[in-house]
C-alpha cells in the first residue's frame, strides 16, 4: 500500500527509480543532482535493487554508457545538472533518433560563467532541441511520479525514446516534502518489464547507428520527429491510467484559477507552487489573475495549450533562461509562436526571472500581471523584460 | 598465469576460421591496413560478439545505411565513446544475466577505434573504462593519423611525419612529437592483457585477440594499420610495410600479462629505420639528420622494452 512519508525530493525520485527495477545507472555527480545518484548507489550497494552502478569519469560517458546498456536492453537511468548536461550534449542528441528509452532526471541548474550551483532553466533550454520527451515537476509528489511515468512511456514500443524528468535544483530537488511513495506491487501494477523490440543480441545481429547519407538523413530526421509527436497519445494514456490506479491526474497543462482570468501567469516547474500563492492574493485583491503550469515541454501541447489559455486577454510568460541576444526568452518565443495570428489570441509578454537561484517570491509574480496590464495599453520597447535585477 | 590462456587453442594457418564476420563489400581504400586487421580481429572472435566502433574510416566504409558489413550486431555512437558504450553493454548484460532476461552464455565485448580516437579525443573515456574493469577488449587500428577527414595529426603520428596539419614548410620538418605510448598508458591502468599486433604477422594477432577476449577483464590491443592514401604508399605494399615496421624495431610486437612484458618477437638483426621510411611520402622531406634521430630514438625504445621485459 502506498505510505505518506516525509522525503528529500531527491531521494523520493531515486525511491521510484529503485521501484521501477532499474538494471543499468550510469552518472557522474554533479550538484545539485548528487542525492539522487548517492542514494542510488547506497540501494545497489545494499541488494535493495539488483543493478548495475557504473561510476563512469564524466557525463559525456555517463550518456555514452547508458546508449550500450540501453541497445543491449536493459532498463537504463542517469541523473545530471547543468555543465555536466552541457558536456553530454553531443551524445544527448543520438537515443532520441536511435530509439532508446534512456530515463533521466536533470536537476536543474544555471551554466557557467559565473558559475553557480542554484537553479534555473538555462541547462535545459540549451539542451532543448535533443529530440527526448521532457517534462517538469513541480513538486515531490511529481517527481516521484513523473519518474516512473518517463520510465512507462520511453519504453513503450510505440514510443521508443528517451525521457527526462526536470526537477529545480535545491529548491525542489533538496526539500523535504510529504509524498506519497507507491509500493512495489502498485509499481509493478503499473510499469510492465522493459521489452525492446530491437538489442544488442548476437543471436540476431543487426546494425546499430549506420551512416545516414543524404538520401537516407532527411527521412531518418523526419521520422524520429514523428515518433515525438506521436508519444503525444502515450504520454497521455499514461497519465490516465496512472489516475485510473492511484487517484492523481497529471495534464500536459494545468490551470490554476484561470477560468475568468485576463491576465495569466506561465510557469514551469517548482515556482508553480510560488505562482499559485501569488494568484490567490491577487483573486483576494479583486485582480483577475490565473495560472497556466507547463508541465509536458517536449512534444509540445500546443492543442491543450490554446484550450487552457487562449480565451486569457494576456499571457505574462515566465522564463527562468536569458537566452543573449535572442528576441526572447525560449518559453515566451514557443508562446508567440503558437498564437501567431490566431484571431482573438492573447497578448503576450515574456519575464526572465530566477536566473542562478534569485528567488521569484509573490511579488515578483504581482509586479509581472501587473506590468502586462500595464504593457497591454502601452507597447514595451523589448519583447521581454527581466524581473527583480539590480540596475547598478 | 591467467588460468583462460592454458586451454587455449592458437591459431594456425591450418585452422583459420572460414566464416567472414565482416562482410567483402565494404568501401575500403586499396591495400588498407585497418579493414585487414579488422577482418582478422572478428575471425579471431568468432560471431559471439557485440562490436562498438568509434566514428572513424572503419565506421563510415562498412556502414553506408541501408548497407552494412557487419554480421555481428553492431553499434556506434560517437568518436571518442566505443569503451563507455561497451561499459554499458557489459554492465547490461552483467544484470541482465542475473535477473535471467538474457542467456547465460558469454558473449565477448569488443570496442574499436583508431588511433585519433583512441590516443586523442577518447583517452580519458578509454582509462574509465579500463579503470572499472569492465571485461571487454578495446582495439586501437592505427593509421598514425586522422584519416578519415583527410589526414590531420593525432598523436599517434610519428614523428617527422607529413600531414596536413604538421606540414613540412620553410620552418618545419613534420611532426615534431614523438609517437604517444598509448600501450603504456594502457598498461598503467593494471589491466590484465595487453599487446600490440601488426596485420602482416596475422596468426600472431589473432592469437593475441583471442586472448584478449578470453581474460576476465579489460584488455588493450594496439594495431599498426597502414594507411596507403594517408601515407602516401603504393596499396600493393601495406604488408610489406607491416613486416618492415617491426623488422626495424620501429613498432615492436610484445604482449603486457598481468604487468609482464614478453617480447613476441625479438629483432635481434633490425633493419635500418630508413627502409621503413622509404616508400612512403610523409617521410620524403627527412633529411639524414632527422632520420638519424628516428634511428637513435628507435633504438632506445626497444631497448627499454626488452629490458622490461627482462625485469617483469
Amino acid at each position: 500500500m502506498a505510505k505518506r512519508v516525509g522525503i528529500e525530493v531527491s531521494i523520493a525520485l531515486a525511491e521510484a527509480v529503485k521501484l521501477a527495477n532499474v538494471d543499468v545507472i550510469a552518472a557522474y555527480p554533479i550538484t545539485p543532482q548528487t542525492h539522487i545518484v548517492e542514494h542510488l548507489s547506497e540501494v545497489v550497494a545494499d541488494g535493495e535493487v539488483d543493478a548495475e552502478y557504473v561510476p563512469v569519469e564524466s557525463e559525456h560517458a555517463a550518456m555514452s554508457c547508458c546508449c550500450g546498456s540501453s541497445a543491449a536492453g536493459a532498463r537504463t537511468f542517469t541523473s545530471s545538472s547543468s555543465q555536466g548536461l552541457l558536456l553530454m550534449s553531443e551524445i544527448l542528441f543520438i537515443p532520441g533518433p536511435m530509439r532508446f528509452p534512456i530515463v533521466m532526471a536533470v536537476v536543474n541548474r544555471a551554466l557557467s560563467a559565473p558559475i553557480s550551483i542554484w537553479n534555473d532553466h538555462q541547462d535545459i533550454m540549451s539542451q532543448r532541441d535533443i529530440g527526448w520527451i521532457q517534462t517538469f515537476a513541480e513538486n515531490g509528489q511529481e517527481a516521484f511520479d513523473l519518474t516512473l511515468h518517463a520510465f512507462r512511456v520511453a519504453e513503450d514500443r510505440r514510443v521508443s525514446l528517451p525521457m527526462m524528468v526536470n526537477i529545480d535544483g535545491f529548491t525542489l530537488s533538496h526539500v523535504v516534502e510529504a509524498v506519497e511513495l507507491l509500493s512495489q506491487e502498485e509499481v509493478d501494477q503499473y510499469l510492465p518489464p522493459f521489452k525492446p523490440r530491437y538489442r544488442l543480441d548476437p543471436r540476431k545481429p543487426i546494425t546499430m547507428g549506420p551512416v545516414g547519407i543524404p538520401e537516407v538523413y532527411s527521412e531518418a530526421k523526419v521520422a524520429h520527429n514523428e515518433a515525438l509527436k506521436a508519444s503525444r497519445k502515450v504520454i497521455l494514456r499514461g497519465w490516465k491510467e496512472f489516475a485510473d490506479l492511484f487517484g492523481r491526474q497529471y495534464n500536459p497543462i494545468e490551470t490554476y484559477r484561470s477560468e475568468d482570468a485576463e491576465v495569466l501567469l506561465v510557469t514551469m516547474g517548482s515556482i508553480s507552487e510560488t505562482a499559485m500563492t501569488a494568484i490567490d492574493t491577487m483573486r483576494d485583491k479583486g485582480q483577475k489573475a490565473g495560472l497556466v503550469k507547463i508541465r509536458l515541454w517536449r512534444p509540445f501541447p500546443g492543442p491543450e495549450f490554446r484550450k487552457a489559455a487562449g480565451k486569457a486577454k494576456m499571457l505574462a510568460v515566465v522564463d527562468r533562461c536569458l537566452p543573449p541576444g535572442a528576441i526572447c526568452g525560449p518559453v515566451g518565443a514557443e508562446l508567440r509562436s503558437l498564437f501567431y495570428k490566431v484571431p482573438g489570441g492573447p497578448k503576450i509578454f515574456n519575464f526572465i526571472a530566477g536566473l542562478g537561484g534569485r528567488d521569484v517570491t509573490v511579488e515578483r509574480f504581482e509586479e509581472m500581471v501587473d506590468k502586462s496590464m500595464v504593457f497591454a495599453k502601452k507597447r514595451p520597447k523589448e519583447l521581454y523584460e527581466v524581473i527583480g535585477v539590480r540596475e547598478k | 598465469m591467467i588460468p583462460e590462456f592454458e586451454k587455449f587453442k592458437r591459431f594456425k594457418a591450418k585452422n583459420l576460421p572460414k566464416e567472414e564476420l565482416l562482410a567483402p563489400g565494404h568501401r575500403a581504400c586499396q591495400g588498407c591496413g585497418e579493414v585487414l586487421a579488422l577482418r582478422m580481429v572478428m575471425k579471431a572472435l568468432g560471431p559471439n560478439v557485440i562490436v562498438c566502433m568509434a566514428t572513424g574510416c572503419m565506421e563510415i566504409v562498412t556502414t553506408p545505411y541501408p548497407q552494412t558489413a557487419w554480421k555481428v550486431p553492431w553499434i556506434h555512437i560517437a568518436f571518442e565513446n566505443p569503451a563507455s558504450v561497451a561499459s554499458g553493454i557489459e554492465s547490461a548484460l552483467k544484470v541482465l544475466r542475473r535477473k535471467g532476461k538474457v542467456p547465460k552464455k558469454h558473449i565477448d565485448i569488443l570496442a574499436v577505434g583508431g588511433d585519433g580516437a583512441t590516443s586523442d579525443i577518447g583517452l580519458g573515456w578509454i582509462s574509465g573504462a579500463l579503470e572499472r574493469g569492465h571485461d571487454f577488449t578495446y582495439i586501437c587500428l592505427d593509421n598514425e593519423a586522422y584519416m578519415n577527414t583527410g589526414v590531420q595529426r593525432s598523436s599517434c603520428t610519428p614523428y617527422g611525419a607529413m600531414t596536413t596539419t604538421s606540414p613540412p614548410g620553410k620552418k618545419s620538418f613534420g611532426q615534431v612529437t614523438w609517437k604517444k605510448n598509448v600501450p603504456g598508458i594502457a598498461v598503467a591502468h593494471n589491466i590484465p592483457y595487453v599487446a600490440t599486433a601488426s596485420p602482416a604477422y596475422f596468426l600472431d594477432l589473432m592469437n593475441k585477440v583471442k586472448k584478449a577476449a578470453l581474460v576476465k577483464g579489460p584488455a588493450y590491443i594496439h594495431i599498426y594499420s597502414p594507411c596507403p592514401t594517408g601515407w602516401g604508399s603504393a596499396p600493393e605494399r601495406s604488408i610489406e610495410f607491416a613486416k618492415l615496421v617491426v623488422e626495424t624495431r620501429v613498432f615492436p610486437l610484445y604482449e603486457v600479462i598481468e604487468g609482464r612484458y614478453i617480447m613476441s618477437r625479438k629483432i635481434t638483426k633490425p633493419k635500418p629505420v630508413q627502409k621503413y621510411l622509404k616508400g612512403q611520402r610523409r617521410f620524403r622531406h627527412l633529411d639524414e639528420e632527422h632520420i638519424a634521430y628516428i634511428q637513435q630514438r628507435v633504438n632506445a625504445d626497444y631497448e627499454k622494452l626488452v629490458r622490461l621485459s627482462e625485469i617483469t
